[in-house]
């Protein structure tokens, strides 16, 4: 049985809009979610119901109010829920990666170091982390010409292509993936749903939201379904 | 926490007259880490950034720095030659007017070098390569070494004062909006050199803008009216703020 990487207990996360009066709004309550290495988790449910905020709490990018978000590291279970800045950055760092839905562009820096730097980061030496970055953006359909231009130019579907590259490159044993296909043309989610498989196969846990039906069964072991906490007006 | 902090400060308090601009201030940095202070002007950032530094007393409260041996120094109460020294070497000081912390008489390299003279470099020939090696990481042109700063753009002046700053290899920098008042690409560019430069270097850095604090810091602390109200992970209080002036803040900024 492969081992548990991932898993929440009775985590719930609601928000508080002070300029709006105080007006809470609960979003998660009491979810138990596990994923194992090497499987895929997608996150169902209507717009609303909190998928979203359940991947930004897993990544420790929204702050859990109750509950553990326990994840392996260095061969431990860590709650992300209780640790302290540096040890969310240390988890991200090591264990813990993200792909968020849209890239978050910053001037200057050329689209081939967007990718590389996680790895640079990572300890890997500098000519080998760009000679990947390289490999994985071509297979991403991104020429060569745009290698060197930072991404703020670039389209939608390519700017997400290069935010895809520098999530997948590092290797992470715990990916999240936030509609990885949604800007996508046919081409390109073949080859995102490929390097899916190929990190499940690597043993990588993931979770991820996909609006997408076929890439969501191509990819997905399990479903977890999430139901709003609020009725729709 | 396994690691000690290289710097901390408990209960802060300074008043202008009636004015209070440090209430009950507490503040943790730890090696390689860069931590923003936001807040809008009069929140008491750049007030604290000089009391943190040894620069301004406060009236009550403790900075302790934790030098390579791992001793413990009050920074208000260490000899005034003992602080000297920690800026000329294990500290550096980046201001948001160049001009103040640069010798406007002196040549762009004359200013990298002086602080190597200053820690005891005497070979000529070595302070030079030196001073040349930082100018090019600045992006700096080598034919400018012998220039004077009058003669350099704020962009320039910004980055000569950061290649002053960085020659000593400081543990610890503290820097006042150092792209204040800047152009926008001349900001990008000064960024971009920061975020290269300062890695594995614990720095403070004081910013009204909050997009600046997102691209370089781990850590953030808001400070509003002389308080700390929030601190954390730096895309935690951007993305998910508790205190209702973080709210305001983070809403109130526009998207380009």
């Amino acid at each position: 049985m492969a081992p548990v990487m991932l898993r929440t207990e009775g985590l719930a996360k609601g928000f508080t809009l002070h300029l709006r009066g105080g007006i809470r709004l609960p979003v998660l309550a009491g979810v138990t979610l596990q994923v194992h290495a090497g499987e895929c988790v997608v996150l169902s449910g209507p717009s609303g119901s909190g998928k979203s905020t359940l991947m930004r709490s897993l990544f420790g990018n929204y702050r859990a109010e109750s509950g553990r978000i326990l994840v392996r590291h260095g061969g431990e279970l860590v709650d992300l829920a209780a640790a302290d800045p540096r040890a969310i950055l240390a988890i991200r760092h090591d264990t813990l990666g993200y792909v968020s839905q849209f890239l978050r562009v910053v001037p200057r820096v050329p689209a081939l170091d967007v990718v590389a730097e996680t790895l640079i980061a990572r300890g890997t030496a500098i000519d080998t982390a760009l000679e990947r970055a390289t490999d994985l953006l071509l297979r991403l359909n991104i020429p060569h010409r745009l290698h060197g231009l930072p991404p703020a130019t670039f389209s939608g579907g390519e700017q997400q292509r290069v935010n895809l590259a520098r999530g997948f490159i590092a290797g992470h044993p715990i990916l999240l993936l936030d509609e990885p296909t949604a800007s996508l043309d046919a081409g390109n989610r073949t080859v995102v749903v490929d390097m899916i498989r190929e990190a499940k196969s690597r043993g990588t846990a993931i979770v991820a939201i996909c609006h997408d039906t076929d890439v969501r069964d191509a990819i997905a072991d399990r479903l977890f379904p999430l139901t709003p906490l609020q009725d729709a007006a | 926490m396994s690691e000690a902090t290289l710097l901390s400060a408990r209960g802060l308090t300074l008043r202008f007259g009636a004015i209070p601009a440090l209430v009950g201030v507490d503040v943790d940095l730890w090696p390689g880490e860069m931590l923003a202070v936001v807040g809008e002007s009069g929140s008491g950032k750049t007030t604290l950034l000089n009391v943190l530094s040894g620069r301004l007393a406060p009236d009550a409260g403790a900075v302790w720095y934790r030098d390579p041996a791992g001793r413990l120094h009050d920074v208000h109460t260490m000899p005034a030659p003992a602080l000297r020294t920690l800026h000329r070497s294990d500290w550096g000081f980046v201001q948001q007017d160049p001009k103040q912390n640069l010798r406007m008489n002196v040549s762009a390299g004359g200013n990298v070098g002086e602080r190597l003279m200053a820690q005891g470099a005497r070979h000529y020939g070595n302070i030079r390569a030196q001073a040349l090696d930082w100018l090019t990481q600045v992006e700096i042109d080598a034919d400018r070494i012998d220039d004077l700063p009058r003669t350099f753009s704020g962009g320039m002046l910004q980055r000569l004062q950061i290649a002053r700053t960085l020659v000593t290899h400081p543990r610890l920098v503290f820097m006042d909006e150092p792209t204040g008042g800047l152009d926008v690409s001349v900001q990008a560019r000064l960024l971009d050199l920061i975020r290269s430069l300062v890695t594995r270097i614990a720095a403070v850095l004081v910013t009204h803008d909050i997009a600046v604090a997102r691209l370089l810091a781990h850590r953030i602390a808001v400070m509003q009216r002389g308080r700390v109200v929030e601190t954390g992970l730096t895309d935690q209080v951007l993305d998910d703020p508790q205190h209702p002036y973080t709210q305001l803040l983070v809403s109130s900024v526009l998207n380009a």
